[in-house]
């Protein structure tokens, strides 16, 4: 039973890091960069969640539709402040830039917010009703809160978080599919993450594409961000970029550039994670995550679901 | 080249005399009233080691390193192990000897470590390999913090993610806990760190004028070109990624040496960024701009807490949008236009000037 359990927390992990890692690919397809301030933009989310929801005035859902947009307008300006200026850069200024960006961003929430950790309080209010139909002995299904009972290991034990968790990423994932294989704007960022010249001489709005891509970057960022602190509720200015740096590793696991490759990776990789920490140690858990990392790029470093491409000189 | 020359010549006099003049001064005790600057020579040394080895990778190799802490992790650990146990079995040994011993050992261990994680790293480039470096770093802090040892009448004993059982208790001694750390010797001195200063600068600008160190700037300058002439690509990378790694270990026992007690959990990938940040604003390649930029990073915000607290916190935030803003002002069209324009109208206006003379 603790296994079946571990599997499901470990895909309700890795489809946040899907999440998040769809943002990466998505970027680094097409303006060719590693956006690291990509997983501060999550620690922002978190903090607009948590600030919108700790307000009396604030009914949840309006709370959802503020971090949404903090997050992509966030996203929309770093990209128009200080990535856009340096697109024909050596790649070294452009991952120092970044790196900045990402600092920044941690560090104008430590001096906001302070350095103490806050207590998110989950979107999920208690256990809906339907869902509670399995209490019974040795299969608690739905439980409001698993890491109160630490106690019952052995019954499987699902919290509303979980399975939340696991639905939205899915319909997410659907509907961003359908969006770029189905719509003009979709085909244009494909066609750009092909060859961003021969884009812009078809007409088609490099500069927009990129943006838009950014922005919806974000916005998964910010997705991602309100259901990872629901599941895991302390919420500190670097919270963001240890899973963005793991959603970044579950982007090259599954291809870069590679959007269901980043579907794929991410939850093999949250499978990976949550099983590291059950079986063999939770201090350790982070470096096998690297292992997992640093074995791929060696054995095959264009990922699970990508293309080998070759330099021209 | 020969203006190069001097200009070494400069960079490696200034900082030797001005290592040998602080030195000189806190023998004697000229900064006893200075308890702050007392305190923080030997830490700005060895950041400055640090930095110098990271501008090996960073700028004189053209590939972003992220994950130089590890290295000076593992350097702080050999070195650690290599100083207690020698302080146990050979307690009349002079701590000079003791810890040139150790240094040699944490440099050697830390250059070992450098090559085998340089042979599957220096294979990728570029993000790929930043964030792999990244990795590593984070590997070696999360094993640091879990290694134990025991030293006892038998011997090592090592235990992993616990302590190790079967020691013999009578004679025991712990040399590392885990993420608790070690107790080590305090055997660094300001004099010292000079000396390895010192040395690292004048080793690092061999380098870079060698025929090897060359070779370096050419893969950095254009990876393919350079491949095209017969330069051994992957050869000169990993020479330099270990040398670098060698250092910064050799900077990691220093320091495990300096503080009381060394705990494992600062090595990690905020501690890479900072030195980082030392070498980006000193200026890529430039070893003379790294040990200012050390010195001026690392003296100013703790100047500053006198006058207000608030600048020490806000530290960071200002190293980032200048870390931002200097990106930009070198790369980014608009301002390179801007210092174009503004190159223009100085020579212009001299010309101008020349002009009005002669008529």
């Amino acid at each position: 039973m603790k296994f079946i359990s571990d599997i499901v927390d470990g895909i309700s992990l890795g489809s946040i890091y899907a999440l998040i890692a769809l943002g990466y690919t998505m970027v680094y397809g097409i303006a060719k960069m590693l956006n690291f301030a990509h997983g501060d933009i999550i620690m922002v989310g978190g903090y607009a969640a948590f600030i919108t929801l700790s307000a009396n005035w604030c009914p949840m859902w309006l709370s959802l539709v503020i971090t949404v947009t903090v997050c992509t307008l966030l996203g929309i300006i770093i990209e128009k402040l200080a990535y856009r200026p340096l697109r024909s850069s050596p790649p070294l200024a452009v991952l120092i830039t970044a790196i900045g960006v990402s600092y920044l961003l941690q560090n104008i929430a430590l001096l906001t917010q302070s350095a103490n950790p806050r207590m998110f309080t989950s979107i999920v209010n208690g256990v809906p009703p339907f869902l509670q139909v399995f209490k019974g002995r040795g299969a608690v299904f739905f439980k409001e809160n698993p890491y109160k009972a630490e106690g019952i290991k052995s019954d499987l034990t699902i919290s509303t978080e979980t399975f939340l968790a696991i639905i939205v990423s899915v319909i997410i994932m659907v509907a961003l599919s359908l969006f770029i294989n189905k719509t003009k704007a979709g085909k244009a960022m494909l066609a750009c993450s092909e060859d961003r010249g021969a884009a812009q001489l078809m007409g088609i709005n490099v500069n927009g594409t990129i943006t838009l891509t950014f922005a919806i970057g974000s916005a998964l960022a910010a997705v991602a961000a309100v259901l990872m602190c629901s599941s895991y509720p302390l919420l500190t200015p670097s919270t963001g970029s240890m899973p963005g740096i793991k959603a970044f590793v579950a982007a090259v696991f599954g291809g870069i550039g590679s959007i269901p490759g980043a579907m794929i990776g991410g939850v093999l990789l949250g499978i990976i994670e949550i099983l590291a920490k059950a079986y063999i140690s939770t201090q350790l858990s982070d470096a096998i995550v690297f292992l997992v990392l640093i074995i791929v790029l060696i054995v095959k470093p264009t990922g699970i679901m990508g293309r080998k491409i070759n330099e021209k000189v | 080249m020969k203006k190069q020359k001097l200009n070494n010549l400069i960079t490696l006099g200034g900082t030797s005399v001005l290592c040998v003049v602080m030195a000189v001064l806190y023998s004697v005790g000229a900064l006893d009233g200075n308890h702050m600057l007392k305190g923080m020579l030997v830490l700005i040394g060895i950041h400055i080691i640090w930095a110098l080895s990271l501008n090996l990778t960073v700028g004189i190799l053209g590939e972003l390193s992220l994950g130089h802490a590890g290295f000076m992790c593992v350097g702080a650990i050999f070195g650690g192990t290599v100083s207690q146990i020698i302080r146990a079995n050979a307690a009349e040994c002079p701590p000079g000897i003791r810890l040139l011993i150790t240094l040699v050992v944490s440099g050697i261990m830390a250059a070992v470590f450098g090559l085998l994680i340089g042979i599957p790293v220096m294979r990728l480039r570029g993000d790929y390999l930043a964030i792999v470096t990244l990795g590593f770093g984070e590997i070696m802090k999360s094993i640091a913090n879990n290694i134990y040892l025991t030293l006892d009448a038998n011997g090592l004993h090592f235990g992993f993610t616990k302590p190790p059982e079967n020691v013999d208790e009578a004679t025991a001694k712990q040399i590392l806990k885990g993420s608790i750390g070690m107790q080590t010797p305090q055997d660094t001195n300001i004099w010292w760190v000079a000396a390895i200063l010192i040395i690292t600068l004048f080793v690092m600008m061999t380098f870079i004028n060698s025929r090897s160190g060359r070779a370096c700037m050419a893969v950095r300058d254009n990876y393919i070109a350079a491949q095209s002439v017969g330069i051994n690509v992957t050869k000169y990378r990993l020479m330099a990624f270990t040398i670098s790694a060698g250092i910064a270990g050799i900077g990691g026992a220093l320091y495990a040496h300096s503080v009381p007690m060394i705990t494992f959990g600062k090595f990690d990938y905020n501690f890479s960024i900072l030195i980082l940040v030392f070498v980006v604003l000193g200026g890529l390649g430039s070893m003379r701009g790294s040990v200012i930029a050390t010195i001026i990073l690392y003296a100013l915000p703790e100047m500053l807490r006198k006058v207000n607290e608030n600048i020490v916190n806000a530290r960071m935030l200002i190293y980032a949008v200048i870390l931002i803003l200097l990106m930009l002002w070198k790369n980014a069209p608009f301002f390179i236009n801007l210092r174009e324009k503004i190159k223009a109208r100085f020579k212009k206006s001299d010309t101008a000037r020349s002009g009005g003379a002669e008529a």
